[in-house]
């Protein structure tokens, strides 16, 4: 399910602390090993929602909401949960906080709640949030869980809304429509119509367009980090060879 | 770079580079650019120029980008060619702007992220084309009357063709309604009888009158008369357009003598829209289509199977943009399973077998 985990699988459920440092928990939600843009998990909402900022920033938000749930709750039964059936125990949780976050919506953004409609519910089914809870919270305690939920969740919720906004920009010439319902009266005017007698580009609200969207803007990524392996590479080089000369001959070399 | 598309190229006459071949594409396509700048006015000039235009500032950009020899890719006229064929398949009024996206969208998505000339998948004018006919549907189906057809004030001059592609709407005040100068192709007209039988479409839709379908009729007997040319010089082999074509015939020949109270004859589904013109000049591409004559046949009759399903049963008039794509999906899996014989071997490989050096 989640290969990019190298860095945070190793057991600390025995002693108390961290696999890996706050600092390393958020390059790793945020850039390293963002959940839709590396792992490419949750790509079911990912294309179908973002066709405006409105929608994918909805659908963000509750994703993040049920994520943080999740790994809080299980970080805290880590210890007393059976390996065996500790998946089905964790999809109850995340069922559970679903149910929630639907219950919420429902309550108080009732459009959106309907816009969004299935994908609400299959929030349960996101990879991402299994996978978190399984390689991350299982074995962490509460607060690295909460710290990684929160950054693994906003590194989604990003790139939902850049998706969002890049759809909405080329598929309708605006921004921001309709953001009132998720923020109630004081957002109607926040529609910006950035190009007026725009044509809508139906291809860009269409699900193709997400597909063609999330592959820019993981070129854009590999971009980068094409571009910081050379720089790092051509540091390398002007510092020149490190001063110990031993070579590795025995054991696992990696 | 020669263009290598069949296993023995040394027994082809030397010279054949891809230059060559395109340039003769495009000249074959002018019989049918004439034909509907004198049906449908100039509308169809300016796509074209303005098509060729946008092609070739996006290929230089994207090259350049790339870090690529520009004025060598440049040089080899399939950027134009994608041009040309896209720039005669818009509509002849289209706003510039569709055609700017279409072509665009061609050479920048469709071409060069791929790879470049012969990496890409899918057809790039086609892929254009379907880009354009599903995000703006409303100019996409505005196609001009034909000139006979519309009343003499209503014919759009050169300027006021112009006017109509870099304007939204004409401000002549003649041309106050799009209505007075665009008309249904026979093929939209044909989709939208709605109840009236056949031969009451026939007689009654505007679209469907005598003049209008031999004026589709010149259309494809031009783009036949380009293909053939394209075959007399072997740049094209005939197996794909006939299988096209046959399928076609096949296809609209069975369900009319079913029930020839609601489809239209084979005729009609042979002269009509861009029947011809996607036989010869877009089936025929070498980098999306098959390899191999066998392949070329199935490839062809699925295309041309496909045209008629979308015509008779789909969303859209016209599928050839559709069909083409679906069956690019298709070719690699045709190509693995109609190699030809290897000479001296008993029999051939066909399909891809797992673990083995291929």
């Amino acid at each position: 399910m989640n290969t990019n985990t190298d860095t945070d699988v190793i057991d600390a459920t025995k002693d108390n602390t961290p696999s890996a440092q706050y600092t390393d928990i958020i390059y790793n939600g945020l850039w390293k090993n963002n959940p839709a843009l590396v792992q490419l998990l949750g790509l079911c909402p990912l294309l179908a929602v973002t066709s405006t900022v409105v929608n994918a920033l909805g659908l963000g938000l509750a994703t993040m909401v049920v994520l943080m749930g999740s790994n809080i709750a299980v970080s805290l039964i880590r210890n007393y949960v059976a390996d065996a059936v500790r998946l089905p125990a964790f999809v109850m949780i995340i069922a559970s906080f679903t149910t929630c976050i639907e219950l919420v919506m429902q309550a108080f953004t009732y459009e959106l709640y309907q816009i969004l409609g299935i994908f609400i519910p299959l929030i349960v089914t996101n990879c991402a949030i299994l996978g978190r809870a399984d390689a991350f919270a299982s074995r962490n305690p509460v607060l690295p869980s909460a710290v990684d939920a929160f950054m693994m969740g906003l590194g989604f919720m990003v790139i939902l809304v850049a998706l969002g906004a890049m759809r909405e920009l080329v598929g309708q010439g605006t921004l921001f429509t309709d953001m009132q319902l998720l923020f109630g009266d004081m957002a109607v005017n926040w529609k910006w119509v950035v190009f007026d007698n725009y044509p809508n580009v139906l291809f860009a609200v269409l699900p193709p367009g997400a597909f063609i969207g999330l592959g820019l803007l993981i070129a854009g990524k590999n971009y980068f980090d094409e571009a910081e392996k050379k720089r790092v590479a051509k540091q390398k080089i002007q510092d020149g060879p490190s001063a110990s000369k031993r070579v590795r001959v025995t054991g696992q070399v990696s | 770079m020669a263009l290598l598309r069949i296993t023995s190229p040394h027994t082809q006459r030397a010279g054949r580079r891809t230059a060559w071949v395109m340039q003769m594409v495009i000249l074959a396509t002018i019989p049918g650019i004439v034909v509907q700048t004198w049906l449908f006015g100039w509308g169809t000039l300016i796509n074209v120029m303005i098509a060729c235009i946008t092609a070739l500032l996006c290929e230089a950009a994207i090259l350049s980008l790339r870090r690529r020899a520009v004025a060598f890719f440049l040089k080899d006229y399939s950027a134009l060619l994608t041009a040309v064929l896209l720039g005669v398949a818009l509509p002849p009024i289209v706003p510039w702007w569709v055609t700017v996206t279409a072509v665009a969208f061609a050479i920048i998505f469709a071409k060069q992220i791929y790879g470049g000339l012969g990496n890409n998948p899918f057809n790039p004018a086609m892929v254009g084309y379907a880009i354009v006919l599903v995000s703006f549907p409303v100019p996409m189906s505005q196609w001009l009357g034909v000139q006979s057809l519309v009343s003499a004030q209503d014919t759009l001059t050169f300027t006021q063709s112009l006017q109509a592609i870099f304007q939204f709407l004409p401000v002549v005040e003649s041309h106050a309604l799009i209505d007075a100068y665009t008309m249904a192709t026979p093929l939209d007209g044909f989709k939208t009888k709605d109840l009236l039988t056949a031969e009451e479409a026939f007689n009654t839709v505007p679209a469907l009158h005598a003049a209008n379908l031999n004026s589709w009729l010149w259309v494809n007997l031009a783009y036949l008369v380009g293909g053939l040319g394209l075959l007399w010089l072997r740049i094209i082999t005939w197996h794909t357009p006939v299988a096209l074509l046959g399928a076609l015939l096949v296809m609209s020949g069975f369900f009319y003598g079913v029930d020839s109270a609601n489809a239209a004859s084979p005729f009609f589904h042979l002269t009509t829209g861009a029947a011809m013109f996607g036989a010869f000049f877009i089936a025929t591409d070498p980098v999306s289509s098959c390899t191999s004559n066998r392949g070329k046949l199935i490839y062809g009759a699925g295309i041309g199977i496909l045209i008629y399903i979308i015509r008779a049963w789909g969303g859209y008039p016209d599928g050839v943009a559709f069909a083409v794509l679906l069956m690019n999906f298709a070719a690699p899996l045709i190509d693995y399973y109609s190699q030809p014989r290897t000479y001296g071997h008993q029999k051939a490989k066909t399909g891809l077998k797992i673990g083995e050096d291929n």
